[in-house]
């Protein structure tokens, strides 16, 4: 039975979690760029917004979470068929059209994260068609397996708000697009730095208050579930972004924004798979770990394997989301404060079993994503020109500036 | 004339400004800018990488004044603590003040 209550949390959560990709994530990406690539990570972030959701109605919807095989929903739903105003979702109190609405705002946010990795060096058309497809072949089946009734879910995935489906598909794919696509001119000696490290504290406060939508939102009721989530997520943000800025601290004697904020990213992403599971006690574990695992894997890609992983993508939201996947298996014990595992299942069991998720999610999106840009690369190619490059992909793609003083 | 240019900390540009000021100085034009000299710029950290900021902002001001009053004022760019910066005193050929079309140093 529909209940008031559950879907107007549902339809706010569902604003939130829009408002984290457009404006936060864009603004949080544009600002670590070069002054003249400012406007192509937002056209990018704007763009992958309207197209995933063209797409999340005429099949990825459908295909993700009707009915279907154990890899991939049914079609029964395509252009959300047979849904009309009456129409609950199933075993929820909340309307379908607004688990719809609430599910596309995940769909959009997680293409968008990859964006990251290819700033400043690839073609506009390339982008497009990447993101298209890869929501097709890697997020829609992810999204099934875990949330839409497929095998992971039915080996009983813990996976709250998008550990797997969002953080580590995004945050894998990024390191095979990073590394197909090449660096940018200069990485790593000779590059510019951030452009404007105000407005990546900016966005990330708008993704840090979009994340309560995006984590208590995942219960999908406006109960004491949502209230926890949200403590834990705000509590594992906070903890992971000084034990960030503690590190660089100590590393390089200046505490810094950018990085207190990248910590605070990091928090939040480790935190999603467990939000709706454990308690604030294992926040705090959780946004230690997950804020010192991800600032330690920023170097280790760029420094010792040299992909330019832009943005550091996979670091942040690849590790953060593994990293809190495989935590929540012991973060949900009753005796830390979690919400208990279902009667007879093992805690080496539910392990088993994320770490599983963690390892298919690692390999589908590595593989389809490889396949994916060698596709894309085939049919539009992938970088700009070197002079384009040069002069920044807003005038040479865009014929726009971001600054003009 | 002399045309005085001076590249200075942009920090220490109200100090400046309020001794000319006093020194008797009618008007000057300030415009941010970016250089470098012997320091050769500084490093900056983002995320763990370094990153060479090879051009260090500044701020640059012009003075166009009598050709006698030009030693005054460099003094007292001088004498105002700027610390870094160069000064550089250029001989001036005219000037003219738009309104009146006056020229010389009563245009000044």
């Amino acid at each position: 039975m529909l209940n008031a209550g559950d879907t107007a949390w549902l339809l706010t959560a569902t604003t939130l979690v829009l408002f984290m990709t457009l404006p936060g994530l864009a603004m949080f990406y544009g600002g670590l760029v070069r002054a003249p690539n400012v406007l192509s990570v937002l056209m990018h972030c704007f763009a992958i917004g309207c197209l995933v959701s063209i797409l999340w109605l005429i099949c990825a919807y459908s295909l993700a979470f009707a009915p279907g095989t154990p890899w991939i929903g049914g079609l029964s739903k395509i252009f959300l068929n047979g849904v009309g105003r009456q129409t609950l979702a199933p075993n929820t109190t909340v309307p379908e059209t607004v688990f719809f609405m609430f599910q596309m705002t995940f769909a959009i946010i997680t293409p968008a994260l990859i964006v990251g990795a290819f700033v400043e060096r690839m073609k506009f058309e390339s982008v497009l068609l990447f993101c298209g497809l890869w929501l097709l072949v890697v997020y829609v089946p992810v999204a099934h397996w875990v949330w839409g009734g497929g095998w992971l879910n039915s080996m009983g995935i813990m996976d709250f708000a998008g550990g797997l489906v969002v953080h580590l598909s995004a945050g894998a794919s990024a390191l095979v697009v990073a590394v197909l696509l090449g660096p940018r001119t200069g990485f790593p000696g000779d590059l510019k730095p951030p452009h404007a490290p105000w407005m990546t504290m900016v966005g990330a406060s708008m993704l840090w208050v979009g994340w309560f939508g995006f984590n208590a939102g995942s219960a999908l009721t406006a109960g004491g579930d949502a209230g926890m989530a949200m403590t834990v997520t705000h509590i594992s943000a906070a903890t992971a972004s000084l034990v960030w800025v503690a590190i660089e601290w100590a590393k390089f004697r200046k505490p810094s924004l950018v990085g207190m904020v990248t910590g605070t990213i990091a928090g939040l992403a480790t935190i999603t798979p467990a939000s709706g599971f454990v308690g604030p006690a294992s926040a705090l574990v959780i946004g230690l770990i997950g804020g010192a695992a991800c600032y330690f894997v920023v170097s280790i890609v760029k420094q010792r394997f040299e992909i330019d992983d832009s943005l550091d993508v996979f670091a942040v939201h690849g590790v953060g989301g593994a990293t809190g996947i495989l935590l929540t298996a012991i973060c949900v014990d009753a005796a830390l404060g979690g919400a208990g595992l279902p009667e007879l299942r093992s805690m080496s069991y539910q392990f088993a079993v994320q770490l599983l998720g963690v390892i298919a999610i690692l390999v589908w999106s590595v593989v389809a994503s490889y396949a994916i840009v060698i596709g894309v690369k085939a049919a539009v190619g992938l970088r700009v020109g070197k002079e384009d490059e040069e002069k920044g992909l807003d005038q040479t793609t865009h014929g726009e500036s971001g600054y003009n003083i | 004339m002399r045309f005085i240019v001076a590249v200075i900390q942009p920090h220490k540009l109200d100090a400046v400004r309020e001794a000319l000021a006093k020194a008797g100085v009618e008007g000057l034009t300030v415009s941010e800018v970016r250089g470098f000299g012997r320091q050769k710029g500084h490093r900056e950290i983002y995320r763990g990488a370094e990153y060479d900021i090879a051009y260090v902002p500044k701020v640059k001001l012009e003075v166009a004044v009598p050709a006698d009053f030009a030693e005054r004022v460099v003094e007292t760019i001088r004498d105002s603590n700027i610390g870094d910066g160069k000064i550089f005193v250029l001989a001036l050929e005219s000037a003219i003040r738009v309104r009146t079309g006056e020229t010389g140093a009563s245009a000044l």
